[in-house]
């Protein structure tokens, strides 16, 4: 990866030529109806998908509103149309379950009101005793502590420390006050402050009212890639408290101490953070679900449909962060985001194991204003059920639909396949037939579902395999660069070559060994892609299911 | 099987078989600050096992069948998330419950305090007679750091009227007889309740309306 930038080579490969279905490249800023080739790439499911349509990385981290985008301007490039139907959704579902939450407002009347008041509130001074919880302390001005990878920071806008990723928060109020002096000395001057680098170090700030993220960063990522694992934390913080509680709670009291709120909770965001760093799906902005065959699912999953309630909305099935099933309300989505919050979840805290679960979570880009209520309990070793409702007095009916589920799949005896197929949840890159080919990540845009076999060797140890995902993160940065997107990268590394072709239908990453020719590289792609074309039904969810 | 709802006082009588040992459901809940011990308590209970567990989210469920004598009973245990964003929907798992479990940890005496609160909270929700309180002293096992003698909180639990009892879920100490005690108490309840109706019938609260009432006379001489 060293001196990258100069062994780095344009690429055109024309259009068509490789792969029959796919046509012509669109620009991603069109309507958000799939076109012609969306929908048809191998994986792409055949009843339209699971998620809330995505076309690209930036969909994703474009603001669910314009007030919020005009705030914090480094990320208001994102794709209007996807909006509109995201807030559409919101609104659909805000009207169809009051019950949710007390605090249900409209929200944009909500945003203007937030940012009318913002200016008449008292600052009050009652400091209140925060319960920390025993965090494992880290000695700030050590120099084990400055040679982190990366930290990330969370502060108020009054500058109080609400999260850093190592450290207690307390020591760190002077460091916190200094960004904070550097967000407000801009915005004085009606101009903010996207990033610093100096020194091999990546300073990003997100600003996301009443928050301020800021991450210090000695990666390759690209800011770009930093600002979107920000928002990523704005997001999980508001999946605990909802962003009508996080707004109501500053408009009463701006020097507010939000450690105290989500004391008990920074384990899931440290797991976040882990996770992006080793995940890719974070990286794509899809899930990955897990292989097996067609006929197995559409059981399991027809299982999981027919096990309703009234007032479930999801039915997720997932194995060690990877999909099993998902069955949805019809016409309800769930976007990547909140899914990654929701496995972030899961696997951040072992007390799922025992029992049944039973907790409140607001799914922020669904409705950011209400909490649904998850029940999560795992029916196997790495099989868990989460079930989520709209209905918080509903435990006893959702508990109910869990054992429906469990009693369908032992009477259409699928439990034993089931089971049989959790235990090789992944396959091996050699069974595509290429033979220089290492690893790859094939993500179908309309499905919002990505397949990648097994990273094998030479990547075995930890370094090598984040290696190989930071080699991934550079070829994603270079290709959606907002200022300067690039089709086809192919990438000529010191341990590995490198190729990467992003359409308006799919995303394809793919590492070679070194000593392959581009011209060999250029030919596997087609290979690989009927590959995957023939094993779409076990690699894919083309059947998804509503209730 | 048992049914289930969630209307509150939910003691249901289940005949089993032919034979005439009763079954009851109890809901059992167990509240208290973060990081005392409710879920190792639970956890010891259900599985009689311990680890180090992760701070609860939201809430976990659990049930237990306890086989007395006379009746068997089964248990849902709710066990609570002790930290403070879950404050507000803590109540929505308290509901209804036939019994609570006070629990804090003896070598910190803030969570004794916030047993305290907890206790309010409920004597504000229920009747006295409607909820079994059990106050729950966590953590024998670090009588070194002890902060809260076991003097001053019996006496709090017996100015209260509140079962006391220390525990340790890590060397398990005393877990399942808590539980054990809360069966008895809502069975012993249960019967008090029973032979109530049926040894003093003129004292059941219920209207009979096959029996005449004094009402009727009272009206017709008006």
């Amino acid at each position: 990866m060293a001196a990258d930038v100069h062994k780095k080579k344009g690429w055109e490969v024309p259009n068509g030529s490789l792969v029959p279905t796919d046509g012509q490249p669109m620009e991603r800023s069109e309507s958000p109806t799939p076109g012609l080739v969306q929908g048809t790439e191998p994986g792409a499911g055949q009843e339209g998908g699971m998620f809330v349509h995505t076309r690209s990385y930036e969909d994703l981290t474009s603001p669910e509103d314009g007030d919020v985008a005009s705030r914090s301007p480094e990320e208001g490039r994102g794709d209007q149309a996807d909006q509109t139907s995201m807030a559409h959704i919101s609104k659909d579902f805000s009207e169809l379950s009051t019950q949710l939450t007390g605090m249900a407002l409209d929200l944009e009347e909500e945003m203007r009101l937030s940012q009318e008041n913002e200016m008449d509130l008292s600052p009050q001074t009652a400091r209140r005793d925060s319960a920390r919880s025993e965090k494992e302390d880290e000695d700030v001005t050590m120099e084990a502590w400055r040679m982190h990878q990366k930290h990330v920071f969370v502060l108020s806008e009054a500058g109080k420390p609400v999260y850093s990723r190592y450290g207690s928060e307390e020591a760190l109020s002077s460091t916190m006050g200094v960004m904070m002096a550097l967000v407000s000395f801009l915005e004085a001057e009606k101009n903010a402050i996207r990033s610093i680098h100096a020194d091999g170090y990546k300073v990003v700030f997100v600003r996301r009212s009443p928050l301020v993220l800021v991450a210090m960063a000695r990666t390759r990522q690209s800011e770009q890639e930093i600002a979107h694992e920000l928002l990523y934390i704005y997001y999980q913080i508001l999946s605990l408290v909802t962003w009508t509680q996080l707004n109501h709670i500053f408009q009463q009291k701006q020097n507010y101490d939000l450690r105290r709120l989500l004391a008990g909770s920074e384990r899931i965001t440290d797991n976040l953070l882990d996770l992006m760093a080793r995940d890719p799906s974070f990286l794509m902005g899809a899930a990955r679900s897990l292989p097996m065959a067609a006929g197995l699912r559409d059981t399991v999953s027809t299982c999981l449909q027919q096990a309703k309630a009234k007032s479930l909305v999801f039915s997720i099935l997932l194995s060690r962060n990877q999909l099993v099933s998902l069955v949805r309300r019809k016409d309800q989505f769930l976007h990547p985001i909140d899914l990654h919050l929701l496995f972030n979840l899961i696997s951040s805290s072992s007390s799922f194991r025992e029992g049944e679960a039973w907790t409140p979570i607001c799914l922020p880009k669904f409705n950011s204003s209400g909490f649904f209520h998850a029940h999560i309990s795992y029916l196997e070793q790495d099989l868990c059920l989460l079930l989520v409702s709209t209905d918080r007095e509903d435990f006893f009916t959702i508990s109910d639909c869990k054992h429906r589920f469990q009693e369908r799949l032992r009477k259409r005896g699928v439990s034993h396949a089931l089971l049989e197929a959790l235990r090789t949840p992944f396959y091996s890159v050699s069974q595509v037939g290429i033979p220089d080919l290492r690893h790859f990540i094939y993500k179908s845009k309309s499905s919002g579902l990505f397949t990648s076999p097994e990273i094998e060797a030479p990547y075995v140890s930890e370094e090598e395999k984040q290696r190989l995902l930071e080699l991934y993160q550079y070829l994603h940065s270079r290709a959606h660069n907002s200022s300067r997107p690039l089709k086809n990268i192919y990438f000529t590394g010191p341990s590995e070559n490198l190729l990467a072709w992003v359409t308006s239908a799919f995303e394809l990453y793919m590492c070679y060994s070194p000593l392959g020719t581009k011209a060999a590289a250029v030919s596997a792609v087609n290979k690989l892609m009927k590959w995957i074309r023939r094993e779409e039904d076990r690699l894919f969810i083309l059947t998804p299911q509503t209730y | 099987m048992f049914k289930k709802n969630m209307a509150p006082r939910r003691t249901q009588q289940v005949r089993a078989g032919p034979s005439t040992e009763q079954s009851y459901v109890y809901k059992v809940v167990l509240l208290g600050s973060t990081a005392v011990g409710k879920s190792s308590i639970a956890f010891r209970y259900v599985k009689n096992d311990f680890r180090e567990s992760m701070p609860t989210v939201g809430c976990s469920f659990f049930t237990q069948l306890v086989c007395l004598e006379t009746a068997t009973i089964k248990l849902e245990i709710w066990d609570t998330a002790g930290q403070e964003k879950y404050h507000s929907v803590c109540r929505l798992y308290y509901r209804g419950a036939n019994a609570a479990l006070l629990v804090y940890d003896i070598a910190r005496k803030a969570t004794f305090a916030r047993a305290k609160l907890w206790l309010r909270e409920l004597e504000k929700e229920f009747l006295h007679d409607e909820i079994v309180i059990v106050l729950v002293s966590n953590k024998t096992d670090l009588a070194a750091q002890r902060e809260v003698t076991f003097e001053e909180a019996e006496e709090f639990a017996k100015s209260r009227s509140l079962i006391y009892m220390e525990t340790s879920a890590k060397s398990n100490h005393h877990v399942t007889e808590v539980f054990m005690a809360v069966a008895h108490k809502l069975l012993k309840q249960e019967q008090q309740k029973e032979s109530a109706l049926q040894h003093q019938p003129w004292k059941k609260s219920r209207v009979d309306l096959r029996e005449p009432s004094n009402q009727t006379k009272k009206c017709c001489m008006n």
